[in-house]
């Protein structure tokens, strides 16, 4: 048996209220007063598609533990803030997995998550560990369009195994053809879009039900017996169009989120997927399939192990936690869209000596301390000497992840004076459960959110942008533990 | 009348880094490198450390622009550390005011540590530095090589020297470095080098070549200061004691009248005059027996020799011809390989000078180990030949 050992998904906490960018906008965009309704989840100005990936990476495989078990990590997105430099590479060093894993990055087409599925299983079967695959978006769209209002970045990962399976494999179907619906050129950093009723009656109606019908032969089961049929796309009703043509009941179709969150891209498949199992019983069975270039579409089973695993979070209550956000400058300004005045504080140069990031790697990215094997004390950054106890001590630190400890808030402030992209910049003393402290910022935070002794939890996000060299450095900021009941 | 420093400040110990590309090592495991060796040398607690003073030249590069810095990351027991920078004599400065705290009888025992990291900037040469507001508006984006190179310029005009023996000697100059620094395992480069490889070298900045300039590195020392009779009382033996430390800084006269005429340093031959005056040196070319002199160039060291009052004005071409500072000659120069094979971590490189003229002189120097030295001058020039800052320290046996 081969398919899913886990699940997880990634929503960022800021839902931009549709309402605010159609009035917004309503002076030179008025058809779009019928979209007025709901939400749209956006990133914060530190998240990007490798953050959201990392956030549901970490909700797949869970705080602490063993990773061991992880042998390839495949990174789906049409987003990635790298074109040359592995982004997978940098998950990897996020989660601080074995260096002799797998990484690929892959993009090119929405359906690219469910093609790095596939790969994966492929690989599961053949070479075996588990892998990792994870998918994220964060497009860019042009301000006054539908796509502005219908996209929304967000990130989901599956993990992919021959062991405690929640999810049996039975088949899959690919059609692969050059139908244009949308393109981006290289370079390019928004979408360019043909008309919708082609892309709808020309190649959604009469592509996507062609690998569908090959996924339910390849699995042997009718289509009728589908329980949850998941087809992401921004078209309102096209999937309950499709489940009807290729003989889906019409309970099976699975809600697309695009009322509170919206189409998260070459994410949304595997979040509708990751929503699903959250609440998935033992022996539904389930068809996946994502337009892009052609159709992937995949069916699974649900087994009785679906009992005994969780994300850490999961799906459901990333969406419970969102936040309404109605400041749709801050969204120009987040997409660089709208270019704020930054002060002279804006201009420090943001270099990055590649030397030490290298050197550093495992504390930057990994959040790797320094634990002293004879006090017990933990350093951040780690260092050779350590001076405890009144006595010098060299070399006795070992590596120790502080990542998914909890922190508590010793001393805070938030400043308007440096320049910051959500401010106030707001940032302080963390205290690590089992020792180890770290000046560090907070991130997803209002006025009110930190106080001393504020529980908090790391998060990887954004450090700098280097604007002058297109760098992005990364690392870890807390913010507030915020356990939310999903709705 | 001040009464100089002379035999008032031991030193207990010292430590130096491994020099070169330290790709594996952060600014703080250099530091951690040389700080560790020096207080296994001096043998002491870090409790027993009174002040502290810390030499690096970049600091957006390293570790930061104050003392602290040094404090964390050698977990140092809350003394003071002051940061000094003075360009490539800080390390010295560095030292001076360690000395200076133990023979004021304010410390009794003091540490100075230089380092530099400045393998973290992308730079192949030196990094790109702030000059600050004014002097980029007018002055050239002058770069080392060619600041140095002009000293060549203008002593082949002062003294008529032929264009190609001047060359030849500056290669000479190099080429002894390197045999020297072929035997340091310490050092950044330890290969030998032909005269073929030095003359046919690519121009950095004319008529320097390749192997005319020092390297680029990263390294640390460290050194620790007592009284003699602190350092006797810990069990040490054969002290080795400074004669003197002294510094020069320009005052602008180069820059600014036309009477100098390039081809010298003048602030070096002011801090050797106080240097010899402060050490009771009347005869150097007799009392001195060895230095470490700032090789930032091989001409640098040539027209040094002459500062120094070692090579008569003029002579020094035909001296270093001649190998008097070869490791078998009269006054040998560079022992330990010098800037040239060391390269130069800007803070930390006059320390390192001073590491091995206290290994000479306590006869701990291995393959290098020259005979029964008695007195060791090291020499640091911050700057460019017309404005810059001169130090001139010698170190000897007690009582010599």
């Amino acid at each position: 048996m081969i398919g899913i050992v886990g699940f997880g998904g990634y929503v960022p906490r800021l839902r931009l209220s549709r309402r605010a960018v159609v009035d917004a906008n309503a002076w030179y965009a008025p058809q779009f007063a019928g979209k007025a309704k709901g939400s749209r989840a956006m990133a914060n100005f530190d998240e990007d598609s490798l953050t959201m990936a990392v956030a549901a990476a970490r909700d797949c495989l869970g705080t602490g533990g063993d990773r061991s078990h992880v042998a390839g990590v495949y990174l789906a997105s049409g987003t990635l803030p790298f074109v040359e430099r592995l982004n997978a590479g940098i998950v990897a060093e996020a989660l601080t997995l074995d260096e002799t894993i797998e990484a690929v990055d892959l993009g090119g087409a929405q359906r690219s998550a469910l093609s790095a599925v596939s790969l994966a299983l492929g690989k599961a079967g053949t070479s075996g560990g588990n892998r990792l695959v994870i998918a994220a978006d964060n497009r860019k769209t042009r301000a006054a369009s539908a796509q502005e209002l219908d996209y929304a970045d967000g990130a989901a990962a599956l993990l992919l195994g021959t062991k405690n399976i929640v999810a049996e494999f039975l088949g899959s179907g690919t059609i692969t053809a050059d139908f244009v619906d949308h393109f981006r050129a290289a370079g390019e950093d928004i979408d360019y879009h043909w008309e919708e009723r082609w892309v709808r009656d020309e190649g959604l109606s009469k592509i996507a039900p062609k690998a569908i019908a090959a996924a339910l032969t390849h699995a042997k089961v009718e289509a009728g017996k589908i329980d949850h049929f998941i087809f992401p796309s921004t078209f309102a009703r096209i999937d309950r169009q499709l489940a009807k043509t290729c003989g889906i009941r019409a309970d099976a179709v699975v809600d697309s989120l695009a009322e509170g969150i919206g189409d998260t891209g070459t994410a949304h498949a595997l979040l509708l997927l990751a929503h699903t199992l959250e609440k998935a019983k033992p022996g539904a069975l389930i068809l996946v399939a994502q337009f892009g270039s052609g159709t992937e579409a995949m069916v699974f089973r649900v087994t009785d192990a679906i009992k005994s695993f969780r994300p850490a979070k999961g799906v459901a209550q990333w969406i419970a936690r969102g936040v309404e956000e109605k400041n749709y400058t801050k969204f120009l300004s987040f997409n660089d869209q709208l270019r704020l005045e930054r002060g002279m504080r804006g201009e420090q140069d943001r270099k990055t000596a590649l030397t030490t990031a290298w050197r550093e790697r495992q504390a930057i990215l990994g959040l790797v301390a320094g634990r002293c094997e004879v006090t017990g004390s933990v350093h951040f950054p780690p260092s050779r000497l350590s001076h405890d106890q009144g006595k010098p001590l060299l070399d006795t630190q070992r590596p120790y992840k502080l990542a998914d400890r909890k922190g508590r808030v010793l001393s805070w402030s938030a400043e308007y004076l440096s320049f910051h992209k959500s401010p106030p910049h707001t940032y302080g003393q963390v205290d690590f459960e089992g020792g180890g402290r770290i000046l560090m910022e907070f991130t997803d935070v209002a006025k009110g959110d930190i106080a001393s002794d504020t529980e908090v939890e790391m998060v990887f996000r954004v450090k700098d942008v280097d604007d002058r060299r297109g760098y992005t450095r990364y690392f870890w900021k807390a913010t507030p533990n915020r356990a939310v009941k999903p709705a | 009348m001040a009464t100089g420093i002379k035999d008032k400040v031991a030193i207990l110990g010292m430590g130096c880094s491994k020099f070169g590309e330290r790709w594996d090592a952060s600014p703080e495991d250099l530091m951690v490198e040389a700080y560790t060796e020096a207080m296994a040398d001096a043998g002491i607690a870090p409790e027993q450390l009174d002040a502290a003073w810390f030499s690096t030249h970049m600091p957006d590069i390293g570790v930061g622009r104050a003392g602290f810095q040094m404090g964390i990351a050698l977990r140092l027991p809350n003394i003071g550390v002051t940061r000094v920078e003075n360009a490539c004599a800080g390390g010295t400065d560095a030292v001076r005011g360690a000395v200076y705290a133990v023979a004021s009888g304010a410390c009794d025992i003091a540490i100075a540590l230089g380092m530099e990291k400045l393998k973290d900037t992308g730079y192949g040469g030196l990094p790109v530095a702030s000059p600050g507001t004014f002097i980029p508006q007018w002055y050239p984006n002058a770069v080392a090589p060619a600041n140095f190179a002009q000293l060549a310029s203008a002593y082949q005009r002062k003294f008529q020297v032929d264009p190609g023996l001047l060359k030849r000697a500056i290669s000479r100059v190099s080429i002894k470095s390197h045999a020297n620094g072929a035997k340091n395992p310490k050092a950044h480069f330890q290969q030998a080098i032909t005269e073929e490889q030095c003359l046919k070298a690519p121009i950095i900045a004319e008529p320097l070549g390749l192997y005319d300039c020092a390297g680029v590195s990263d390294g640390a020392a460290a050194v620790i200061v007592t009284t003699p009779e602190i350092a006797r009382s810990l069990g040490k033996r054969d002290l080795v004691t400074f004669k003197s430390v002294q510094l020069a800084a320009s005052n602008g006269w180069e820059m600014h009248s036309n009477d100098w005429d390039g081809a010298y340093v003048h602030t070096a031959r002011i801090a050797a005059k106080r240097a010899y005056a402060e050490a009771g040196v009347t005869k150097p070319r007799e009392q001195i027996s060895m230095t470490e002199v700032h090789d930032c160039f091989s001409i640098t060291e040539l027209v040094t020799m002459e500062d120094l009052g070692l090579s008569d004005d003029g002579m020094a071409v035909r001296d270093v011809l001649d190998g008097m500072f070869d490791a078998d000659g009269k006054i040998p120069c560079q022992i330990d390989g010098g800037l040239k094979c060391f390269g130069h971590p800007i803070g930390a490189s006059g320390i390192r000078m001073l590491y091995e003229m206290y290994l000479q002189l306590q006869g701990r120097a291995g393959p290098r180990q020259l005979r029964n030295p008695k007195l060791g001058l090291t020499h640091n020039l911050g700057g460019q030949p017309s404005q810059n800052v001169c130090s001139v320290t010698i170190v000897g046996h007690q009582g010599v």
